[in-house]
């Protein structure tokens, strides 16, 4: 078992190698770095400016070592500048007087835990990452926290009598809800729950049943300090809703998979009543294929947290990442992706995991 | 300004109707569910002692056939809606259901031949054929075939350009007329105008060809791509399986948002990364084609070659154009911008399809006509592509569907970020990602592409699952 988890490891951490570079490579391309000069320096810049822009500021060099430099294995780049002498490079703040310049250490990568900073704001990336996550954390462990119960009581009670009508009912809404991305539901959601001149909030305040002009806010901006039903229920519903269908889907193949088997026909015979028979005898067993289900939703789960961010305007992971995308913010942009990389990692060994030790069936020897 | 009502003059008639069989529905439905706690199930058949049956019908069996029979009120209305449109003379009179409705017509007309074509002989048109025993397949076959023909007359069915802008409309509700309509102009936006003033429905119309161009295309290249590493990962197994099993979690791994982020940019595009993208997953098609000649044919060289030359030269012709942009006769060209989107799409895509191949193969080639294949003296690839793919169809097909409609969820999610399409671009993503800017005070922009998405890829997921229960029968 120790070996099967080591192995596993390895593999995951030759995983984030790989992917960190390829994001690595993608956003240190030439044409982003010109971009990149232009932005941070002048918008008129001609070729040969720009390229002088790359060298003083560290970005030549081949790729490979400067994705060395950035996971904090290769010594930082250092430049003593041809004219006035002073010294610049990767690991000296930009603020740094010469001596602290001296003194400043020769590997910083986001090994020793340098991120860098991003080009918008003077904020240590880690730190502007570390309060946007926890803000996604908040509407993910929410959104987890509506999901996976309805997901595996729609997925059981479908499952239980294939073919009745309540089956029937219940895998048609669980098509429809997978069939409706987040961008579609949360815009229907709004049209009907948050907006003043539509859905059913004009009826009710006309009513008086609510204070203000909409049942619930078509914002969460105002969750990002403080969480309230009025302001969060529909971002959760959004999230929740795309992925809930096809674990109730897998909840219900595994579900009617268990029911036609010998032990669960025997108890009938001996006489036990329905309600025992799904709560003790098939519950366990239908529920360890949806675990591994359940935790790989997390990478689809990271994709609905970046549109609801944008849709409902919640400052969080997700926006964070748009905003480093579009600002072409390379720090901000790695950092992103390396939480996200390692997000996605992280659930995948836990799914393997946590299915072997789920499964008696399986033995690792 | 006078605006078109929602049902025209069917209004009076039909409205009371439609809300009376909707009324009931729904109370049937909680009576229902009220029995179904309080523990009245619907009426159970009992076996006589001279062999006849008895039905006892419970409250709960006539909630039930409440509910079947104000569902059929309600489509019969629709379909009364859509029939009137079509018959009524005037604007007014149609409404704006009705007049979607008329404007509909070819695709009705379409649709119906379709379907009448296809239930007299579905007998002998294999799977495609049985698809029509299943309501759920029919369902989802009808609400495809739609957009499909939607997309294919949008020419005929929309009543502005795209892009056309008249300011004075600009945000105007559903039914609105037209300032001054000139002559041969449709005189309203059925569904309102977007805050540029241009006309919603035509956008949403055009919307369905920009998003099938792509989607089945796409997908299509994914299956090739997809198939052709996975047939011998799984068939040979060993490093060439760990590799490519291995690269294929790798691109898994990557949340699809990301990737898009990292992909769809221009700066990507100067770098000319999709060119080179578009040149390795474009070979693959032509690989699969000229593998599948080679082992069916080497045995009549004639033919074989016939058939490679054939491949290559059309192949060829297209790669060139499509993924180089270099065709020699100047026809088959790609916009950088669709390319990246097209090719990323692919990109995605394909990891799950060479999984989901490879699973398969490995199943199958433990079968017993692959043995006898390989007893026979067949090469690998004849048994891989003749032997194992045929067989392995069923769950292909199933999943083709399903993939189109992820796919199109992947392009809404492009278009709704704005990554890689023009600005004015009817794409249902893009419409979208406008219209949510005034989304509570104009909700009519945005809805209307968003129910379109919806309904598209509810209805392939519908088709594949009436394609699987089918498939599973025989």
């Amino acid at each position: 078992m120790g070996l099967f988890i080591l192995r596993r490891f390895g593999v995951m951490i030759l995983t984030a190698l790989c992917m960190t570079f390829i994001v690595f490579f993608l956003t240190n391309l030439y044409p982003k770095l010109e971009t990149l000069a232009k932005t941070q320096g002048n918008a008129r810049m001609s070729d040969a400016e720009v390229v002088s822009w790359i060298e003083r500021n560290g970005y030549s060099g081949p790729m490979v070592l400067r994705y060395g430099q950035w996971l904090g294995v290769v010594p930082g780049w250092t430049r003593v500048d041809g004219t006035t002498g002073d010294l610049t490079g990767r690991c000296i703040v930009r603020t740094a007087t010469q001596a602290e310049a001296e003194a400043a250490p020769s590997f910083c990568g986001i090994i020793q835990g340098n991120f860098g900073y991003p080009t918008v704001s003077d904020d240590d990336v880690s730190a502007i990452i570390g309060g946007r996550l926890l803000l996604t954390l908040k509407l993910m462990a929410w959104a987890f926290g509506v999901m996976v119960p309805a997901a595996l009581v729609v997925g059981v009670m479908a499952g239980m009598r294939e073919g009745s009508r309540l089956d029937r009912s219940l895998s048609t809404f669980s098509i429809a809800s997978t069939a409706t991305p987040e961008y579609v539901s949360g815009v229907i959601f709004i049209v009907l729950f948050a907006s003043s001149t539509t859905g059913i909030s004009p009826w009710l305040a006309e009513m008086g049943w609510i204070e203000g002009r909409t049942l619930f806010l078509g914002s969460a901006r105002s969750a990002m300090t403080d969480i309230t039903f009025w302001n969060f229920t529909l971002p959760v519903m959004t999230i929740a809703l795309y992925g809930m269908g096809y674990i109730a889907r897998m909840t219900r193949a595994s579900m009617a998979e268990v029911m036609t088997a010998q032990y669960i026909r025997t108890a009938r015979l001996k006489g036990v009543s329905f309600r025992n028979i799904v709560l003790k005898h098939a519950l366990r067993n239908a529920l360890i294929a949806p675990f591994t289900v359940i935790m790989l939703q997390f990478p689809w789960l990271l994709t609905g947290v970046v549109i609801v961010e944008t849709l409902f305007n919640y400052n969080g992971f997700g926006w964070t990442l748009v905003q480093a995308a579009s600002n072409n913010d390379i720090e901000l942009l790695l950092a992103c992706s390396i939480v996200a990389v390692l997000v996605v990692l992280v659930t995948q060994l836990i799914s393997d995991i946590g299915y072997v030790f789920l499964n008696p069936r399986i033995r690792i020897s | 300004m006078e605006l078109l009502t929602w049902s025209g003059a069917m209004g009076g008639f039909l409205n009371p109707i439609l809300l009376a069989a909707l009324a009931v529905f729904i109370i049937a439905f909680i009576a229902n569910f009220v029995m179904t706690l309080a523990g009245i199930g619907p009426g159970e058949m009992q076996v006589n002692a001279d062999h006849t049956l008895t039905l006892q019908r419970t409250p709960s069996d006539y909630a039930l056939m409440a509910m079947k029979y104000a569902v059929l009120l309600v489509v019969a209305c629709f379909v009364a809606y859509v029939i009137g449109g079509v018959l009524l003379p005037s604007a007014e009179g149609r409404g704006i259901i009705g007049g979607m409705a008329a404007r509909f017509l070819p695709v009705w007309i379409a649709l119906i031949v379709t379907f009448t074509v296809s239930i007299i002989f579905k007998r002998r048109l294999g799977l495609y054929g049985k698809l029509f025993d299943s309501p759920v397949g029919m369902i989802g076959f009808g609400l495809v075939m739609f957009w499909m023909f939607t997309a294919i007359f949008a020419g005929l069915v929309a009543t502005h350009g795209p892009i056309d802008i008249i300011s004075a409309m600009r945000n105007g509700l559903p039914g609105a007329m037209l300032p001054d309509p000139g002559d041969g102009d449709f005189p309203y936006y059925l569904l309102g105008a977007d805050n540029l003033g241009r006309d919603v429905f035509s956008r949403m119309v055009m919307g369905a060809r920009e998003v099938l161009k792509i989607a089945p295309a796409a997908t299509l290249f994914a299956f090739m791509v997809g198939v052709t590493l996975g047939l011998p990962a799984g068939y040979y197994g060993g490093k060439l399986d760990t590799l490519l099993t291995f690269t294929a979690n790798l691109v898994l791994a990557f949340p699809v948002i990301l990737l898009f982020y990292l992909l769809v940019t221009p700066e990507i595009v100067a770098a000319g990364i999709p060119t080179y993208m578009a040149a390795v997953l474009f070979l693959f098609p032509i690989i699969f084609l000229i593998v599948l000649w080679n082992s069916r044919f080497y045995t009549q060289p004639m033919r074989r070659n016939i058939y490679v030359a054939i491949t290559l030269l059309i192949g060829g012709w297209l790669y060139l154009g499509l993924a180089w942009n270099s065709d020699p006769l100047g026809i088959i060209n790609m916009p950088a911008n669709i390319l990246i989107v097209f090719v990323s799409v692919v990109f995605v895509n394909s990891p799950t399809v060479f999984r989901i191949v490879r699973g398969i193969v490995l199943d199958i080639k433990t079968r017993d006509y692959v043995a006898a294949g390989q007893t026979r003296g067949e090469g690998p690839w004849y048994i891989m592509l003749w032997e194992i793919l045929p067989n392995a169809r069923g769950p292909l097909i199933v999943d083709f569907c399903l993939r189109i409609g992820y796919t199109t969820i992947l392009l809404g999610t492009l278009g709704f970020f704005g990554l890689g399409v023009s600005p004015e671009s009817p794409d249902w993503g893009s419409t979208i990602n406008e219209g949510r800017r005034l989304l509570t005070i104009y909700p009519h922009p945005a809805l209307p592409p968003a129910l379109a998405l919806m309904s598209l890829v509810l209805g392939l997921n519908l088709l594949a699952d009436g394609l699987r229960e089918e498939s599973l029968k025989d």
